[in-house]
């Protein structure tokens, strides 16, 4: 049997275990303990360790999928997280600018691990504060090639749909490097 | 859809790129702490600014370019709006259009640089609200140029914060500084800096140690840290530092063969379309 893993990464109460958990077939795997630091004070609990979901895909195949820890305090374990991974999904709260700098950060050092194809997902579109897809494109800084796809991470169908777009840009990158 | 935040999250130089690149119709408008501004623009180029601290009125850009005194000024009927107001006086040859154009340009670019000067204070965009009775530049302001003259004031201060965003951390010498110091000249200042250089002193202890502000201990560690003098220590709780261009070694293969991981990556997609 074979397992292939993608990572979702992203400033902390982006969704990223609202994500996982939508798609997942298994409860999400997560360590939720109560964290009063004044920062953090904005969700009651959060993931100290990781998100962990799986989806078999058929006796041969199933993909996990690993919520990097929130708190930038568990950066040690990113590059632990990020090795052969499939690729990345970057989850970026679009209703609260002042996490897209972070996002950004947690970005870049993503792309420093491994020159893996990866997807910014807008999420929370379903707020009225929500910046569109088109605007943080630009807000981040995501080049033309990198698609910036609109979510709300409990929805099913959107959830899927940012998966598929990430699986799309692996193929293509295989194309280009096959060509080239 | 919602374009607001803090000016302390997205600047003015970078909305103002925002707006000219996704080449929006609308006002922006920002509530700072001690002034309000409002900037109008179409298909991302500049047609109208004003705040409150400099008059964007006619009859106050009359007075201030010398066409008409105060004591005139009180005598123009208060009900009309600006663009009325600017038909007669073209109309009565008080004014020529050319005139009127350069003031009301020169207006607006005078506003927009004092956005410039605004770091903190909400903002928000809304989309196709634009200022129909006020007088618009004409033909309406590219922003690229004002981003490119904003930004060139700000680049050092912005560029600095981007490069040390965060002051909490600590720097530690490089291998064999001595070598490396040896071959360099440092200001006093420099040098009082480094002689708190340790583990345990933040970059912002060190600044305060020696009453030095945010602005000049960035310039000093960010020289130190581009002459490879020091590197900083990522405390617990901060972001790792951005990797290299070029990243690590690729890690393990995961697949046997393209071809494997081809049909994996084919057969995810299968069953996500199900
Ligand atoms: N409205 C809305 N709320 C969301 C969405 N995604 C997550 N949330 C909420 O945002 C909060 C943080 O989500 P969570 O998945 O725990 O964030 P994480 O820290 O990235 O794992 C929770 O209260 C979620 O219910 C979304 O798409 N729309
Ligand atoms: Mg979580």
């Amino acid at each position: 049997m074979q397992t292939v893993k993608m990572v979702v990464t992203g400033p902390f109460a982006a969704g990223k275990t609202e994500f996982i958990r939508t798609i997942s077939e298994i409860d999400v795997v997560s360590t939720e303990r109560k964290i009063s630091s004044d920062a953090e004070r904005i969700k009651d609990a959060t993931t100290v360790a990781m998100d962990f979901g799986r989806i078999t895909v058929d006796e041969e195949l199933v993909l996990y999928l690993f919520g990097t820890p929130g708190q930038k305090r568990f950066d040690f374990m990113w590059e632990i997280l990020s090795e052969g991974m499939l690729g990345f999904i970057v989850i970026v709260d679009s209703s609260r600018p002042e996490t897209f700098r972070e996002a950004r950060g947690i970005l870049d050092t993503f792309r420093g691990y491994a020159e893996t194809p990866y997807v910014i997902a807008a999420n929370k579109q379903d707020s009225e504060d929500a910046w569109s897809p088109d605007d943080l494109r630009i807000a981040l800084k995501i080049s033309k090639d990198i698609k910036v796809l609109p979510c709300v991470a409990n929805d099913k169908d959107l959830v899927k749909g940012v998966l598929l777009e990430l699986l799309y840009s692996i193929l293509e990158t295989m194309d280009l490097e096959g060509a080239g | 859809m919602a374009l607001k935040g803090n000016l302390h999250d997205f600047s003015i130089t970078q909305l103002l790129n925002l707006i000219h690149l996704a080449r929006k119709t609308g006002t922006l408008a920002i509530d700072g702490k001690h002034s309000a501004a409002r900037a109008s623009f179409r298909e991302g180029k500049l047609v109208f600014a004003q705040t409150d601290t400099l008059d964007s009125r006619l009859i106050g850009m009359l007075v201030k370019v010398g066409k008409i005194t105060v004591d005139q000024s009180k005598k123009i009927p208060a009900n009309k709006t600006d663009r009325d107001l600017a038909n007669m006086l073209v109309q009565a040859g008080l004014l020529t259009k050319t005139e009127l154009e350069q003031m009301v340009r020169n207006n607006v670019k005078d506003v927009v640089d004092r956005l410039f000067a605004l770091n903190d204070g909400l903002f928000r965009f809304e989309p196709n609200v634009l200022p129909e009775d006020r007088l618009w530049a004409e033909p309406p302001i590219n922003l690229d140029g004002i981003i490119m003259e904003g930004t060139r004031r700000l680049k050092e201060s912005e560029k600095l914060q981007e490069e040390i965003p965060n002051l909490e951390v600590t720097l530690r010498f490089t291998d064999r500084p001595d070598a490396k110091l040896r071959n360099v000249n440092l200001s006093v200042d420099e040098w009082r800096v480094v002689s708190y250089i340790n583990p345990k002193n933040t970059v912002r202890q060190i600044a305060q140690a020696n009453s030095m502000s945010d602005l000049q201990i960035r310039k000093i560690v960010y020289a130190m840290l581009q002459a490879g003098l020091v590197e900083v220590i990522q405390p617990l709780g901060m972001p790792a530092p951005v990797a290299v261009p070029g990243g690590r070694a690729a890690p393990p293969k995961a697949f046997a063969s393209t071809e494997e991981k081809r049909s994996v990556v084919n057969k995810l997609i299968n069953f996500f379309n199900r």
